[in-house]
């Protein structure tokens, strides 16, 4: 089923915690919201499934206004950040209760369920844990049986609040494959909450950022990474750098000297230069921007250095290759390779 | 290493021997010269046995009701905002800070046949065993209340939102999500009520009206017979009391041990 | 109205979101009722008696009411009241702060039984509690021929009054201040012990300050038991007017002589006292909430 958000508004007081949100997510599209705390992801989440009220605004199921549907009317099936298993009940239970709780005529026979929530722990992998209490579990198997649990109800949409934040990092890693794999095959239209953006940028098929109750960028994780488009998504997404400049008819100026990057476009005026430490290459002094390695320190495969510039001494970071010949105290030249350049009163500026 | 400890524990202990566990020692003592024969020949006694029946069958009927309504005011502190709540939170203790005699001789006067109450209603409740029940549900109503309100407050929200994503109505969710993870609680709340109304006596003794056979509760007893100096029967009757509040309490710590374990969580 | 349309056209009726109830509260409705329903019980269970009390202790006006509190059998009541309280609760103040030193600061074995026997007596019968000591110290008791002998009386006097009233109000500190100091731990004492501090003086600078609201707020339950109890007291007391009726015996025997206005004046005194604990103990639980065992957190 399609999703539609069209101008979606909630305020929490003064503060707009959803402030003029619109995005569109297709059948069977795997889509990331992504922010950091208090950004609105989680609100947006809830809205969607009708936990929460929206001051204005369209959210379309297909083709029909879901506002005014409560939640049980929507069919969503909602995995909790903490899971919130019923903790009376046995795993099987847990599952089978979207289908018990139904109305006489809707409701499967017993033993339709038995088969249904029997299929569901074979796809999450947990067959033998049906007599199992919640509490019994571990993190993991918690998790696999709150999505059990959710798409036992056949729903339209699978909506996740922080599928993996109560995980340790090898546990995450690998049911973030499996969640993967799940999607693949069931095929289910599903909308996740992160602040991790490592967890978006490889599991979802576009990932939406959002920052301050408004939408910053949605696309691929291709387009967030390489193409940012705002200052903020440029510095979530990512270890980059920022230099204040001056854009003057067409040119970028550091103090009044000349970028050499060839012509940018954007208005005349105070500009932000933002730009990645493997976007910059050193050249010999003299080529492009003057600099001084302040500090070089290892990182991994590479060699990281505080390159000072300008007047203002401003730290940019730059990944330089190990077997580079340079030290502490050196003057080098820069040339920045791929940037971006966003006027600096602008909205969109962090 | 702190300093004191030798000095504490050993003041600890000797204080709590002679104010506590001697005292104990001399009801313990006394039932064991007595026999359980002569015990259960003591409470068979028609009167005794009848005291007895009426105390535990009447605790057990106030812990029932407390039970109910004292789910239903947690329910209104904790889930409900409305002006003066947090004074209506403060009045739940009110038996814990009304002297039973002063409760006792309020309830009397509101329940007798000239009162508030006894006058509106078309039978006798003061006088009556009804009276005695009315007395015990007036103590023990903040037991249930204390012991479910923490637990209600630190329920996880997520739990009625799941419910209310798969599709369960409210009420759906209520009774078969938030009711069941409330039972341990709820059931400590009872035999806390159920312990505290079998041994109540001042605000019982000015309702009950304490007509032999009919409205005599067993703490009562245990106080005309010390006052005839009939220490044996006295003591008889209160170790028939701690027996059967031990049979009723451990059934319920049995049930509430029971669900706390499928609910995999300490409250 | 021009201004008007145009401030309509800016902002395009849209029909308002149909509203649908929180998934997580009851329908208005349940709501007023369950509210209504619980709030009318506690006025008719707990509300209910305590105006019982002052209208019936005014029921003969101002006057008559000071005239009916001003007897001498009531002021000595008072007086063994106060007394009764002045001796329990201060030895009660002194085991809860050993015990809980011990307890909360060290490892020992029986503690888990010392926790269990602190609470004991919460659980025993008022009457019961009681009739210990007569068993003990009564005529017929296992010390009677011997107090006897040496002409020491304690049931039916002051000592049986004041043990009774110890027993029922045991706990009280003790369970205030024991979960505090365990969560509190040792590390400040241990701080002031090596910058040079003694033991009382850690005691009296570190360890007092940090429990006082939870040893205020364990006092005063014990001070108001100590000052309303009926049960154990009566057991012991012997009715003797004057003599050995506390302030809750006093109630009592002026209600069985149908001197009601004079029960239910002396029972004001009381009820008032009553609600003054009621008033600081709320109000100790609303402003020093983290000074106080975790329980009383609200």
């Amino acid at each position: 089923m399609d999703l539609k958000i069209r101008h979606v508004r909630k305020d929490y007081g003064v503060f707009p915690a959803l402030n003029d949100v619109s995005l569109d997510i297709r059948s069977g599209e795997l889509v990331a919201l992504l922010g950091p705390s208090g950004s609105g992801k989680t609100t947006l989440l809830r809205a969607i499934a009708g936990l929460e009220t929206i001051d204005d605004g369209e959210i379309l199921f297909g083709d029909e206004d879901a506002v005014g549907w409560s939640v049980q009317e929507r069919n969503v099936g909602f995995v909790f950040q903490h899971y919130a298993l019923f903790r009376h009940m046995k795993v099987f239970d847990n599952i089978a209760f979207g289908l018990r709780v139904r109305d006489r005529s809707r409701r499967p026979a017993e033993a339709d369920i038995r088969k249904k929530v029997t299929g569901l722990l074979e796809l999450v992998q947990l067959p033998d844990l049906a007599n199992r209490y919640p509490a019994q579990l571990s993190g993991g198997q918690r998790q696999r049986v709150a999505l059990a649990r959710a798409l036992a109800i056949e729903p339209q949409l699978l909506l996740l609040d922080e599928p993996f934040g109560a995980l340790d990092a090898q546990v995450r890693k690998d049911l973030r494959r499996w969640l993967r794999q799940i999607h693949d095959e069931t095929g289910h239209t599903t909308v996740f909450v992160t602040h991790d953006q490592e967890e978006a940028l490889e599991l979802a098929d576009r990932v939406a950022v959002l920052h301050k109750g408004k939408l910053q960028q949605v696309g691929t994780p291709d387009d967030i990474y390489d193409r940012p488009a705002t200052p903020f998504v440029y510095s979530f997404i990512g270890d980059s750098s920022s230099l204040p400049i001056h854009v003057r008819k067409g040119e970028a100026l550091l103090d009044q000297t000349v970028i050499p990057v060839g012509s940018v476009s954007g208005p005349d005026g105070e500009a932000r230069l933002h730009i990645r430490p493997q976007d910059i290459s050193l050249q010999a002094v003299g080529q492009g921007v003057q600099g001084r390695i302040a500090l070089l320190r290892r990182n991994g495969a590479f060699r990281r250095a505080d390159i000072e510039i300008g007047a203002d001494r401003t730290l940019i970071e730059a990944q330089i290759p190990p077997h580079l010949e340079v030290s502490e105290g050196d003057q080098v030249g820069i040339h920045f390779e791929r940037f971006a350049i966003y006027p600096s009163g602008s909205r969109q500026s962090i | 290493m702190l300093p004191g400890f030798g000095l504490a524990l050993g003041f600890s202990w000797f204080y709590l021997t002679l104010m506590i566990l001697l005292p104990l020692a001399a009801v313990v003592l006394w039932t064991a010269s007595l026999g359980p024969a002569r015990i259960l020949q003591i409470a068979s006694d028609p009167r005794i046995f009848l005291a007895l029946r009426l105390s535990f069958g009447l605790s057990l009927a106030a812990a029932a009701v407390n039970a109910v309504f004292g789910l239903l005011l947690a329910w209104t502190l904790t889930r409900y905002d409305f002006p003066g709540r947090r004074l209506v939170d403060a009045a739940v203790d009110l038996p814990f800070a009304l002297p039973t005699a002063v409760a006792g001789i309020a309830l009397a006067a509101i329940y007798a046949p000239n009162g508030w109450v006894g006058s509106i209603v078309p039978f006798k409740i003061a006088f009556t065993p009804l009276g005695i029940f009315v007395a015990l549900v007036f103590i023990g109503l903040p037991f249930v209340v204390r012991t479910v309100q923490p637990v209600l407050s630190d329920l996880d929200q997520g739990l009625e939102e799941a419910a209310a994503t798969l599709g369960a109505n409210r009420a759906t969710t209520i009774f078969k999500v938030v009711l069941p993870t409330l039972t341990p609680a709820l059931l400590t709340g009872f035999a806390l009520a159920f312990a505290r109304a079998v041994g109540e006596y001042g605000s019982v003794i000015f309702i009950a009206g304490n007509i032999p056979y009919v409205s005599e509760i067993a703490p009562l007893l245990i106080i005309m017979r010390l006052e005839e100096f009939d220490y044996g029967s006295a003591t008889a009757v209160a170790t028939m009391m701690l027996t059967l509040s031990f049979a009723v309490l451990l059934f319920v710590n049995l049930v509430e041990a029971w669900s706390r374990k499928r609910l995999g969580h300490a409250y | 109205m021009p201004t008007d349309l145009a401030i309509a056209a800016l902002s395009p009726a849209r029909p308002k979101p149909a509203l649908f109830t929180s998934p997580v509260t009851e329908a208005p409705i349940t709501r007023a009722l369950v509210i209504a329903v619980s709030l009318a019980f506690l006025a008719a269970v707990l509300l209910l008696p305590l105006l019982a009390v002052f209208t019936e202790a005014f029921r003969g006006g101002v006057a008559k009411y000071f005239e009916s509190l001003d007897d001498p059998d009531t002021w000595s009541a008072i007086k063994l009241t106060l007394i009764v309280t002045a001796i329990a609760v201060p030895l009660n103040v002194v085991f809860g702060l050993a015990a809980s030193w011990a307890i909360a600061k060290f490892d020992f074995r029986g503690k888990s039984i010392m926790v269990t026997l602190i609470d004991l007596p919460f659980s025993v019968s008022p009457v019961v509690s009681g009739m210990c000591y007569v068993l003990l110290f009564g005529a017929q008791g296992y010390f009677g021929k011997y107090l006897d002998s040496i002409n020491l009386q304690i049931i039916f006097a002051t000592p049986g009054l004041v043990l009774a009233t110890i027993f029922v109000t045991f706990p009280f500190v003790a369970r205030e201040l024991i979960p505090l100091m365990q969560e509190q731990g040792s590390t400040e004492e241990e701080a002031a012990l090596s910058l040079g501090a003694g033991g009382w003086r850690t005691f009296w600078s570190v360890t007092l300050p940090n429990v006082r609201w939870a040893l205020l707020y364990g006092v005063l339950l014990s001070n108001a038991r100590a000052m309303g109890e009926f049960g154990a007291v009566s057991v012991v007391s012997g009715h003797l007017r004057g003599l050995t009726n506390t302030v809750p015996l006093q109630v009592e025997i002026l209600y069985n002589d149908y001197n009601f206005v004079a029960a239910f004046a002396v029972a004001s005194v009381l009820a008032s006292l009553g609600l003054v604990t009621l008033v600081i103990k709320s109000g100790l639980e609303w402003r020093f909430a983290d000074q106080l065992s975790a329980s009383r957190r609200r």
